[in-house]
């Protein structure tokens, strides 16, 4: 059987929804890792979290996770007024995403210095999701793992020096993906690790050249 | 190892352990952690249900559209008087399902099991059996790691997801797990256990999905109630000695079964059976015109 037990009692989570509710705070609190500051964001609503999500608190869960709260964090049906009194703005948009998932959302992260990020995901039922996509980068991010997002110059070498720094920290691969945009110039790098990442190895991976950000997404 | 019901009777008899046994060896080959992480890992999230079997006895949450609210405090006080046709027992048990629900409507707290819409059918059982018959907490966990490996085999061979199989694979799928939970709490055998698993499928075999204004509430809350009862009626049938005459594994095939051939109408999309009635509709709509306002 591998189905763990936990699996099958749990999660642990906010209702009502584990797809509505418990994935939607998943998603965001999820891409506020990958977007570093910010201080506006803007939720583009797909698909059931456009038609049912306001029974279901997705509204709420989602800016409880832009503000970085968990799933099971009961504060959570409280977050517009957590929002108000950190500064965070946040808005909702109806949106018709290209993305094969019933349950799906845009986050447009918008930083103090005018730069923008959009991040899309999904939420896939059982409180589990994934992120598609990182700005331009298809991606795929489960978050089941600690993750490291790295975007990086395309040119050989780079994916074995990351890897070397976490060998060097004893830290294991389980997966990696690397996507490249149209123009091949830039890649999108997503590695989840067996532990979570120690202090100072996100600072060793911006140091190598070609490294243009890299973020850790803890679970 | 396990895949299925069958296998889990050969493993067991071959061995001579308790299916909890087996449960718990296969989360700790799985996830690697030990027996003892296991055990306060489900310790933890027994802790959450019975906050949320509790927390609404003494009043209402408040919820969006606020269906079920005071449902359970109501049930709870019903349930001291002497009144009652099923007894205090069986009214606190559905006064505690009704908690839990009305705590995930409230965006409360709550452990799914399996799901978040039918997480008051194992929190009612479990820890109103606790309660009346004074049972340790080790037995409790034992009860529910017991449940989970029962609800396992229906995740892997078929569904637990409203919107694929339609109630009977949420609360008809808890019920069952609580009755194969319950019939270990009074010292049953396996064949027991799988018994009374089967009997809480078949009698709500067909059950449709059909919540109100599409909220996790009504008929929810009240099929959280019902299928907990259900749990105790069918554990009792297979202590009696009553054993199903289909096994189990075939009786998860054909909820499975039932739940495809269901309309789409029928399962979740709030387009059918109770959230279609004219009152449904009104009721969605006034929810939705007060939201928005």
């Amino acid at each position: 059987m591998e189905l763990s037990l936990f699996d099958v009692v749990g999660p642990v989570m906010i209702g009502p929804s584990s797809s509505h509710t418990a994935g939607a705070a998943r998603l965001a609190r999820v891409a506020r890792q990958i977007a570093g500051d910010f201080v506006r964001v803007s939720f583009g609503l797909h698909g059931s979290f456009a038609k049912t999500g306001w029974g279901h608190g997705t509204d709420r869960a989602l800016v409880a996770g832009a503000l970085g709260l968990t799933e099971r964090d009961e504060r959570l049906r409280d977050s517009f007024e957590m929002a108000k009194a950190a500064g965070l703005e946040y808005d909702f948009y109806t949106a018709d995403l290209d993305v094969p998932h019933e349950n799906a959302v845009k986050m447009t992260f918008f930083s103090a210095d005018g730069g923008r990020l959009d991040v899309v995901g999904a939420s896939l039922g059982g409180g589990r999701i994934v992120i598609t996509r990182i700005g331009e980068y298809p991606a795929e991010v489960t978050a089941d793992a600690p993750t490291l997002v790295i975007v990086q110059k395309d040119r050989k070498g780079m994916v074995s020096q990351v890897s070397q720094i976490l060998a060097a920290h004893d830290i294991n691969i389980g997966v990696m993906r690397l996507s490249r945009t149209a123009r091949g110039e830039v890649a999108c790098c997503v590695i989840e690790t067996d532990g979570e990442l120690p202090d100072g190895v996100l600072g060793e991976v911006r140091s190598v050249p070609g490294v243009l950000s890299a973020r850790s997404v803890s679970v | 190892m396990y895949s299925c019901f069958a296998d889990v009777e050969r493993l067991c008899a071959e061995r001579g352990i308790e299916p909890v046994q087996l449960f718990v060896e296969n989360e700790m080959r799985l996830t690697g952690r030990t027996e003892r992480e296991v055990y306060d890992r489900m310790d933890a999230r027994l802790t959450i249900m019975e906050d949320a079997a509790n927390r609404a006895l003494s009043g209402p949450l408040g919820s969006v559209g606020g269906l079920i609210d005071g449902l359970a405090q109501a049930q709870w006080r019903y349930a001291q008087g002497a009144r009652t046709l099923c007894g205090a027992f069986l009214n606190r048990v559905m006064a505690r399902a009704l908690s839990c629900s009305e705590v995930n409507a409230s965006m409360g707290r709550i452990c799914a099991a399996p799901t978040a819409g039918s997480c008051g059918i194992l929190p009612a059982v479990l820890l109103t059996m606790q309660e009346q018959y004074a049972l340790p907490r080790r037995s409790v966990l034992d009860a529910l790691l017991t449940a989970s490996g029962f609800g396992a085999v229906v995740m892997k061979n078929a569904t637990v997801a409203g919107a694929e199989g339609g109630c009977q694979a949420e609360c008809g799928v808890a019920g069952a797990m609580a009755a194969a939970a319950a019939v270990q709490l009074r010292g049953g055998s396996l064949a027991q256990m799988l018994s009374a698993f089967s009997l809480v499928l078949v009698n709500c075999m067909g059950l449709v999905c059909d919540p109100v204004a599409g909220l996790v509430q009504v008929p929810c809350a009240q099929r959280n109630a019902s299928q907990a009862v259900g749990a105790l009626l069918a554990a009792d049938m297979a202590l009696s000695g009553q054993l199903f005459p289909i096994p189990a594994d075939q009786v998860v095939e054909a909820m499975a079964r039932v739940g495809r051939q269901l309309p789409i109408e029928l399962k979740e999309t709030a387009q059918g059976g109770i959230a279609a009635t004219r009152r449904g509709r009104e009721i969605a709509r006034e929810i939705l015109h007060r939201e928005r306002a």
